[in-house]
């Protein structure tokens, strides 16, 4: 298993992302913006969390144009894994790789604290050592979570089976932080192989720091 | 020339800045306000003097970038 980790200017989640998947046992490689391709062998290219450009003009819209972002969007098309993790789910709606898009938090406050999320489908690679309804204790650290997507698309992710993770509390009630539609805290495309989330998974490694819950959540990208 | 670019949320998006602002200007006992919607501005020097040719390209630049036309609509004016 190979994983690349995309740095833009701004991204801090970096080696937490490094640490996590090396933890599971991946061959981790951490790739700076100029780059234009990643290994041939790379099976998950991951859009770590941060702040790319400062968030100038709105998170994710400068980081979307480095170069790098060409050799996701070829990873991506020849059906290869992308996950992006926060500022990293901002960068992929903004490329167009994710539908929707993420506004500024319902209650304009960062938000950084641990959050349970629900899980709304396991039809793919990335959740499927979850079951549907298992609940997830993930940190949140972020000010643009608030997704939204209209209607009639909406509609479209639900049939597709693309939403994947809700807010919720601790017995798998809704729970809405952010002002998301449907409390929705994570998609991923048609194709299934590009995944989107808020939360931080690789924050989540070892009981000590407040919950392992993030292996459950990236082992499945593990065959 | 210059172009001055409005980009704000579309109509059905929420607007949670202009809603907070909007009780604070209710807090300040400013009355008559029905609704406060929250913008930004991008005001760009052009080296171009064909007006037509100018807006077309902010378009472009519009569509691709500087808004997300997902949740944001943009007018465009141009100035002289």
């Amino acid at each position: 298993m190979k994983v690349s980790v995309v740095q833009f200017p701004g991204t801090n989640c970096e080696y937490d992302t490094e640490y996590a998947f090396k933890r599971l046992g991946a061959e981790v490689e951490i790739i700076w913006h100029k780059e234009t391709k990643f290994s041939d062998d790379t099976d998950l290219v991951v859009v770590a969390g941060g702040f790319s450009y400062g968030d100038y003009l709105r998170s994710g819209a400068i980081a979307r144009f480095s170069p790098v972002m060409q050799a996701v969007v070829a990873h991506a098309q020849k059906g290869g894994k992308v996950l992006g993790i926060c500022n990293g789910f901002q960068v992929l709606t903004e490329a167009g790789l994710l539908p929707g898009a993420l506004k500024r938090n319902e209650g304009l406050h960062f938000l950084s604290k641990h959050h349970h999320l629900k899980v709304a489908t396991n039809d793919n690679v990335f959740l499927e050592k979850l079951s549907v309804n298992d609940v997830v204790n993930i940190p949140i650290a972020h000010h643009d979570g608030n997704y939204f997507i209209a209607e009639d698309e909406r509609k479209a992710l639900y049939e597709n089976n693309q939403v994947l993770l809700h807010y919720c509390d601790e017995n798998g009630n809704i729970s809405n932080p952010n002002g998301s539609v449907d409390a929705i805290a994570g998609v991923c495309n048609k194709e299934k192989n590009v995944f989107g989330l808020m939360p931080h998974p690789e924050r989540a490694m070892e009981s000590i720091l407040g919950s392992d819950d993030g292996v459950k959540m990236l082992e499945g990208f593990f065959a | 020339m210059k172009a001055i670019v409005n980009i704000s949320l579309k109509a059905g998006v929420l607007d949670s800045q202009g809603k907070a602002v909007h009780h604070a200007l209710d807090a300040l006992k400013f009355e008559g306000v029905e609704d406060v919607r929250v913008g930004k501005q991008i005001v760009l020097k052009l080296t171009s003097t064909d007006e037509a040719a100018a807006k077309k390209e902010v378009i472009e630049m519009c569509e691709s970038l500087l808004a997300n036309t997902v949740i944001e609509d943009y007018e465009i004016e141009l100035v002289k």
